[in-house]
């Protein structure tokens, strides 16, 4: 039957594929994307422990995460596109001045 | 499990089958007999004849369409991305099937009852964008790409009072399964008792369809065909299908949510509760067919009377109008419910 | 069976997750992105948590991810070309990193196995709309409050930001 080791398994090879992303993409969109990939990782990790547990704590966590998530994907977006605006690009090695 | 299995005894699984199996079939057909059914009322209300030629009363006319479909050529665009452009037709077709996984279609006629249908169906109906917004995309056209974002936007904007439409609904019914929903009309339907959502959410519907009088999507004046100007032959068919698929779940939801399922109104007052479970079936199927029909004749009919909203209209009335109202509704019925409970 | 269809999704998260990294294609990316929430949700089906399966569709797949495509198209993003045409200490250093918080949390995991050897028995109960509502609206009635402050503020803050014009001159 399932283990709960397969499933924190599952969660740190996520949590690492999104690690390498963040550090090697350039493209803003996709780090972002990397982002919410880690935070899916995470979430998998709270919910697999609320079920072996017997306890529904670590849902409602996993739920805030949700909506935290779409909060931040919402402000990283905005940010992104008023980046775009100003330098006509969103690679991050070529966005080097922090003034407009 | 599911109660017709427990009802009927050792004619469980034939029975669980049969609806599934005609359920399935209706379904898959239904967009075949829509395609018929709106060309003949559309040339009724313009004051045509309408196909009449292919078999008896054009009753065949599906099938050449159909035909017509496969037999073209299969275009595609040069410089589009040509994997999305293959894939992106099948998603609208896909969603459009998997909702019906919930819907009872008469008292322990259903395929599944799962504790969060209405979130599934709201979860299903919002994977359904991918589809018009990656052929929008993949097609490397403007007209495509500008009539997929539209479409996007649309449906996203309508999501959200159609979500409050219904959230009043479960307000009143308790509970998230479809089953109990379809269960707690046998008296008053909902529209008698929340005619506002009703409407809300008959018009998010509408939008949600993408036809007139919402089809800014493939507003040919403007955008040629909009997400689907790139595309032919059966990929095209696709979409046709996906759209009418949409109509028949539009129909299906709005029977559901709001008019009563497959109970006749006030059913309580003269339909026996010891009725033969067959004879009971074959009423149930046949109310919610009927009342599905008409939905559906009502979409037809909306599309040919009522002329195109302009984009800005749309958005307005989707957050402005329609919005607010929902929550407003909502609003009203939680707190009558709270004094009167 | 169930061992079967773990084997299944956990691959397809896996595999989805690796394609989204190494694609140079933002659009083919963000689908990958789309397909790995879709088999995690599944994930959750699997852990009896049928309420988070649907929410995580709902406001990942159908709400999050339309938002990054949106942008993606929108931006008209072009591809990364330089991917992984030429070795770079960065990628090295980058995949040595992984590498050492998979091994981290491996070597973690296994030091406490067999603690937790089943899925809780009262979870098919536990993970329903029901009891989430129930705990969301009494137990943690002031942080979902807050939740809605929160995503309020993220959208006045995502217009400012979005909107603002550079003043000429």
């Amino acid at each position: 039957m399932l283990e709960i080791d397969w499933f924190l398994g599952i969660s740190a090879i996520m949590f690492s594929i999104g690690i390498i992303g963040v550090l090697i993409r350039r493209n803003a969109v996709v780090i972002f994307m990397c982002v919410e990939l880690m935070l899916n990782a995470v979430n998998l990790t709270l919910v697999s422990f609320s079920s072996f547990h017997g306890n529904i704590d670590g849902q409602i966590f996993v739920f805030f995460a949700l909506a935290v998530a779409a909060a931040e994907a919402v402000v990283g977006l905005a940010i992104i596109i008023a980046i775009f605006r100003n330098n006509l690009t969103v690679d991050v090695t070529e966005i080097n001045l922090l003034r407009w | 499990m599911n109660p017709a299995i427990l009802e009927i005894g050792p004619l469980a699984i034939p029975v669980w089958a049969i609806v599934l199996g005609v359920g399935m079939i209706s379904y898959l057909n239904s967009a075949a007999i829509l395609v018929y059914a709106e060309r003949r009322i559309a040339a009724f209300i313009q004051n045509r004849v309408g196909p009449n030629r292919v078999g008896p009363f054009g009753l065949l006319q599906p099938l050449a369409d159909v035909l017509k479909l496969l037999l073209k050529e299969d275009v595609t665009p040069t410089h589009g991305y040509k994997k999305l452009h293959a894939i992106a037709p099948m998603i609208p077709v896909i969603t459009a099937l998997l909702s019906v996984a919930v819907i009872p279609f008469g008292a322990g006629l259903y395929v599944t009852d799962i504790n969060a249908a209405v979130l599934y169906l709201l979860a299903v109906a919002s994977l359904g964008v991918y589809g018009v917004t990656l052929a929008g995309w993949a097609s490397n056209s403007k007209y495509s790409l500008l009539g997929g974002l539209r479409a996007a936007a649309q449906m996203i904007s309508y999501e959200l009072p159609m979500g409050m439409a219904v959230a009043s609904v479960i307000l009143m019914t308790g509970s998230l399964s479809l089953v109990d929903i379809a269960e707690s009309q046998s008296m008053w339907w909902n529209f008698f008792v929340n005619p506002l959502g009703a409407v809300i959410f008959i018009i998010c519907a509408f939008a949600e369809s993408n036809r007139t009088p919402f089809d800014l999507v493939e507003a040919e004046q403007e955008l040629v065909g909009g997400f689907h100007t790139e595309y032919s032959s059966m990929k095209f068919g696709m979409f046709f299908l996906a759209e009418y698929m949409h109509v028949f779940i539009g129909s299906i939801l709005i029977t559901t949510f709001f008019f009563g399922s497959y109970h006749l109104p006030f059913a309580d007052l003269y339909i026996p509760a010891d009725m033969n479970i067959w004879l009971k079936g074959i009423l149930d199927v046949s109310v919610f067919t009927l009342k599905v029909c008409f939905w559906c004749f009502v979409f037809i009919w909306v599309r040919w009377t009522i002329p195109r909203f302009k984009y800005n209209q749309v958005m307005k009335l989707g957050w402005a109008r329609l919005l607010p109202l929902s929550i407003i509704n909502f609003m009203v019925i939680a707190t009558i419910m709270y004094f009167t409970n | 069976m169930i061992v079967y269809l773990f084997i299944l999704l956990a691959v397809l998260a896996i595999g989805s997750a690796l394609a989204m990294v190494i694609n140079k294609n933002v659009v083919n990316s963000a689908l990958f992105l789309v397909i790995n929430m879709v088999s995690l949700a599944g994930i959750y089906l699997l852990l009896n948590a049928q309420f988070l399966a649907v929410i995580q569709i709902l406001v990942y797949a159908g709400a999050i991810m339309v938002l990054f495509l949106f942008v993606i198209m929108l931006l008209n993003v072009e591809d990364e070309e330089k991917l992984f045409d030429k070795f770079r200490v960065k990628y090295f250093l980058a995949f040595i990193l992984g590498a050492a918080v998979v091994g981290q949390i491996f070597y973690s995991i296994a030091g406490v196995t067999d603690m937790l050897p089943e899925i809780s028995s009262n979870m098919a109960e536990i993970g329903t709309v029901e009891e989430a509502g129930d705990v969301l609206y009494t137990k943690y009635l002031l942080p979902f409050e807050m939740t809605a402050i929160l995503l309020t503020a993220a959208v006045v803050g995502a217009l400012m930001v979005a909107q603002y014009k550079i003043k000429k001159g």
